[in-house]
């Protein structure tokens, strides 16, 4: 990146996801890249979690807000990019700790499996007592990203991350 | 017909399905039979409506006159709107809706695994990301029907009608006509035969583990997806989702 496409990174890199505030959209992997066009446009890149994602709209404007506020917001636009597809995999490990810490249980393996359609779950653990002795509620908790999952130890019921 | 109007309703097909469907299964909202099941339903209507909005705006794009995603999905009369019937057909009970999902589901995923290795950027880019969301449909629609399925009598019973009422409306959704052979030819579109063949065999087995009876094939209705002739639910559908822009075409958020 050169310096005005680091400057305006750095300048919003901490933005946090509107939903799981202790993590930043460059953490999370929704901030892709910004790029200077030869025309001196800068384009920041982001990319949806999930294609319905409802936040996405938040963090196009949250971003616009944060720049205008540094007062960096001349000649930038922002795009929404499909590929590659967004995957769990991009969550920092450090991002995965903060998760776990604020009581969502971060995504136990690499992205789904094409054989996993009938099979096992993965083994999830408790973010509150760290047993992996919990079970699935429902395949979708209060956003496509998270599953329902019960602790069989402390009796909690917890969000998962769901890979993908 | 040219490689890019085959690809403008080729594209519409797709989201339209996403779209329609996902409006569908919204009724739920509210109406889902337990908490976690409201949640999962609206969840995949969610999902389908995001991967309805990237594909409108592509074929937006592709039509190249000016429209945008939003006049497509309020703007468009019936006769223009290329879903399959099946996607139109009112929610019915849940099990309808799961039985329904279910062979949606079965046939959007191969679809969509396939559409990743297409020539267009546009539609892969598309597909990949969807694949990731439709296995989780899949896998929820398929272990409901099983549940369901090898349930009660009743639950059994209802299932097994809802299936055999259903199964007129699966032939469209491999029905291939000029514009599946423009864009197949053209390395952007996918062979319907062979989404076909993996379609079976996901029904097959999610079946048979249901205890439930594959119908037999018979008469299919179709029209919908080749010419826009639809049954009579899709007016109603539009009636609702296009009433705010029809009557204030200029509202913003
Ligand atoms: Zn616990």
């Amino acid at each position: 990146m050169n310096e005005k496409e680091t400057k305006i990174w750095n300048a919003i890199k901490d933005i946090p996801d509107p939903e799981i505030p202790v993590i930043t959209i460059e953490e999370l992997g929704v901030l892709r890249k910004v790029e200077e066009k030869p025309s001196g446009e800068i384009i920041i890149y982001i990319t949806p979690t999930y294609s319905g994602c409802p936040a996405m709209k938040r963090f196009e404007d949250d971003i616009t807000q944060t720049l205008k506020e540094k007062g960096l917001d001349e000649n930038v636009h922002i795009e929404t990019v499909y590929d590659p597809a967004w995957t769990t995999d991009w969550i920092t490990d450090e991002a995965k700790k903060k998760l776990e810490k604020y009581g969502i249980a971060p995504p136990a393996q690499k992205s789904y499996d094409k054989a996993a359609i009938l099979g096992k779950e993965p083994t999830v653990r408790c973010p509150r007592c760290k047993s992996t002795n919990t079970e699935l509620i429902s395949q979708f908790g209060s956003t496509a990203c998270k599953a329902l999952y019960k602790c069989n130890d402390c009796l909690e019921p917890f969000e998962y991350f769901k890979c993908l | 017909m040219t490689t890019q109007e085959a690809l403008f309703k080729y594209t519409l097909r797709i989201g339209d399905n996403d779209l329609i469907l996902g409006h569908r299964l919204a009724e739920w909202c509210s109406y889902g039979p337990t908490l976690e099941e409201d949640l999962a339903l609206t969840n995949i209507a969610l999902d389908l409506t995001g991967e309805a909005q990237a594909l409108l705006q592509y074929a937006a794009e592709v039509e190249g006159k000016g429209r945008s995603a939003d006049d497509l999905a309020y703007k468009r009369p019936e006769r223009q709107f290329y879903n399959s019937i099946i996607t139109e057909l009112p929610k019915g009970d849940f099990g309808y809706s799961i039985v329904r999902q279910f062979l949606f589901d079965a046939y959007e995923l191969p679809f969509f695994q396939m559409l990743t290795k297409s020539k267009d950027e546009t539609l892969s880019a598309i597909a990949h990301k969807a694949v990731k969301e439709v296995k989780y449909h899949l896998r929820h629609s398929a272990n409901w029907v099983i549940r369901l399925g090898d349930g009660t009598e009743e639950s059994h019973n209802r299932v097994q009608k809802s299936l055999n009422d259903l199964w007129e409306y699966t032939g469209e959704l491999f029905e291939m006509d000029e514009v599946d052979e423009t864009v197949l030819k053209e390395g952007i579109g996918v062979d319907l035969t062979l989404v076909k063949a993996e379609w079976d065999e996901t029904v097959n087995k999610v079946l048979a583990e249901a205890t439930l009876t594959r119908p037999e094939d018979g008469w299919m209705q179709t029209g919908a997806k080749r010419e826009g002739i639809h049954s009579e639910y899709l007016g109603y559908i539009l009636t609702d989702m296009q009433y705010l822009p029809r009557a204030y075409p200029d509202a913003q958020w």
